[in-house]
């Protein structure tokens, strides 16, 4: 077990419950209690993948957060803006609501700050499928990785930075109305 | 005025029949009524491929993609991949990404830097300008083998406008600038300095690219100048989208175009544009709330450019079309949109966001980040476009829903021709740029030469 103790996997299980928790919350279309799950400092990224040549994908696979264009990359204001929009109720792009499935699995803690004992963020590394279905025929798979960065407020834990690796090059859905 | 022409289609041949002279009708644009076939059908999607997208010059990409020698980035042409390269000389090239043996693309990635291009099935291999310079074997399985009729197939005409790079199969096409015609000033709209220094913009690094279900034509139409529709962008107003929405402004732009006087101008060979006219000697209209840099660089901008243009400086980009399937975001966004026919009923688009290359860093952090919720598909304001172009293509797709056309009679005989700018002008809400937009498209498909696909509106 690499000397690895009941902390260590209390504390796994706690980012595996996060996770999960958070995936219930958005398939159950409770977006503003989603919100609360990050903090007002968030950052959510999903950069754009470039195919590359072998060796180049370190420097360029990805389009770059705060240089280039990417798919999102957003703030808790600006997260919040999206829930509103769906909340109104006449966003057309999710007007009816689609049906909307979120896998999460391979959870790994790959840092743990300060220490086990007194954790106070865990960086968690997960996989995501997403499954969503649209008005009658339309669906859409999302797969892919996030790195999250969870920090530890007023006794709770919440999400400070998500970065999200959809595996596609060209977009395949029409639009990115899901959250990740 | 004549009486609108019911939207009724009592007979109606098979598609499959489909002449030159049936486009004219499927496109009535003096009646102001549009076959909904065309947004389905796949002999008019071929015939497209075949006829408009060979002739038509279409936007390639930006120089700032490729700046030093054996830089490429890989485009589109049509449904053909096209490489965008600068070759050992710094010339630009735009080359059929197919190699002349078997077809495999010959290159195979989005971007990059490379010495050839080498084919990974029988490894013929090409230098940055197209030359075919190396074959396997050469002498002993061709003997007497002239590579150079073998080059990578390259365009008949290119053009480097303002940094964008526009290319060509028709040699026979008129130059870009007399492609483009009077929309011209428009597009340097669009290219030049904020502060009305020509030239000067640049891309952002990361183009968007995504596959929406939907024809091709119902993205650069709306383009064109379609306002009626911005009831379907009702949810973004309500939550706000600017730079205050934070601070709970409602709205998705800022207030520069209040006191102006929007127009909507049709241009020979189909394109068309929206822009606003502001009043003579109007004042900087603040509309970045607590955001004071980016206030102070537009203010600055603002009174930079009105010096430098004078009158000229009245005139504001919004959106347009470039016949026929570039698409731009004038102002913020600013963007290129680029709609390549992907199917009769899908489109691949790609999406080019510019900045000016000199502007200040928190400016363009800004900006970025909100062309990035405003377009694109996690765009706020551009994802129930997708949503409006998905089903109204299904809605082309019904045998009996196909019987009936599209109604395009919005603002009938409403336009003036010059008045107070070059091109077919209205100062109402109105589909006349749709119009102009399929009224180029028929000629195409018709097989018109170039002087009858840029003739007056009433002459067939």
């Amino acid at each position: 077990m690499n000397g690895r103790g009941l902390p260590y996997f209390e504390l796994k299980h706690q980012a595996e419950e996060f996770l999960y928790e958070e995936a219930e919350l958005l398939d159950q279309r409770r977006f503003d209690e989603w919100l609360e799950l990050f903090t007002d400092d968030l950052v959510y990224f999903m950069p754009i993948r470039r195919n590359v040549k072998f060796g180049e994908h370190a420097a360029h696979e990805n389009t770059r957060e705060g240089e280039d264009i990417s798919w999102f990359e957003e703030d808790k204001a600006t997260l919040s803006k999206r829930v509103a929009q769906i909340n109104t109720g006449v966003h057309w792009a999710e007007e009816p609501l689609s049906r909307v499935c979120h896998m999460v699995s391979n959870v790994q803690l790959v840092e743990i700050r300060p220490a086990v004992e007194d954790a106070r963020e865990i960086v968690v590394r997960s996989r995501f499928l997403i499954y969503q279905n649209r008005v009658e025929y339309e669906s859409y798979f999302f797969v892919g990785k996030r790195t999250d960065l969870l920090r530890r407020e007023n006794g709770r834990w919440k999400n400070a930075r998500r970065e999200i690796i959809l595996d596609q090059n060209v977009l395949l859905a029409k639009n990115l109305t899901v959250f990740f | 005025m004549a009486k609108l022409q019911a939207g009724k289609q009592e007979t109606r041949k098979p598609i499959l029949s489909a002449s030159p002279k049936s486009y004219a009708r499927m496109a009535d644009t003096a009646a102001g009524v549009i076959d909904r076939e065309i947004f389905s059908c796949g002999k008019v999607y071929a015939d497209e491929l075949e006829k408009l997208f060979t002739r038509a010059w279409l936007f390639i990409g930006h120089e700032s993609q490729i700046p030093n020698p054996g830089d490429f980035f890989v485009s589109r042409m049509g449904a053909e991949s096209v490489i965008l390269c600068r070759d050992r000389q710094k010339k630009i090239h735009v080359l059929l990404n197919s190699c002349r043996h078997r077809g495999m693309k010959v290159c195979l990635y989005d971007t990059g830097n490379t010495v050839n291009f080498t084919c990974s099935y029988h490894a013929w291999s090409y230098a940055t300008d197209g030359a075919l310079v190396g074959v396997p074997m050469e002498k002993a399985l061709y003997e007497g083998m002239d590579k150079s009729q073998w080059s990578l197939i390259e365009v008949a005409q290119m053009a480097n406008y303002k940094g964008t790079i526009w290319a060509t199969w028709d040699r026979d096409a008129p130059p870009f600038l007399g492609y483009l015609g009077d929309v011209r000033e428009h597009l340097d709209l669009v290219l030049d300095c904020r502060d009305g220094r020509e030239g000067g913009s640049e891309l952002f690094g990361g183009v968007q690219k995504w596959i929406i279900p939907s024809n091709w034509k119902l993205s650069a139409e709306n383009f064109c100048g379609d306002t009626y529709h911005n009831p379907s962008h009702q949810s973004v107003d309500m939550v706000g989208l600017g730079a205050s929405a934070a601070k709970g402004v409602k709205g998705r732009h800022d207030n520069e175009l209040a006191d102006a006087q929007h127009l909507w101008i049709s241009y020979p060979g189909g394109h068309g544009i929206h822009c606003a006219m502001k009043p003579a000697d109007s004042p900087y209209i603040p509309s970045f709330g607590d955001q004071n840099i980016i206030e102070d660089y537009f203010r600055h901008c603002h009174q930079e450019r009105l010096a430098r243009l004078g009158e000229k400086a009245r005139m504001r980009p919004f959106v347009g079309t470039i016949f026929p399937n570039t698409s731009f975001n004038g102002r913020i966004p600013r963007s290129f949109s680029v709609w390549h026919p992907h199917g009769p009923t899908t489109t691949e688009v790609w999406r080019f966001y510019l900045v000016d290359k000199d502007a200040p860093a928190e400016v363009k952090t800004f900006l970025r980040r909100y062309y990035m919720r405003y377009s694109g598909p996690a765009g706020m304001t551009e994802q129930d476009d997708m949503e409006n172009w998905n089903y109204a293509t299904n809605g082309a797709m019904g045998t009996i829903a196909k019987r009936y056309p599209f109604n395009y009679q919005q603002s009938m005989n409403k336009a003036h021709r010059g008045d107070p700018v070059p091109g077919l002008v209205s100062t109402q809400v109105t589909e006349e740029n749709a119009r102009g937009f399929y009224r180029g498209w028929s000629r195409y498909m018709m097989d018109r030469n170039w002087p009858q696909i840029y003739a007056a509106e009433d002459r067939a």
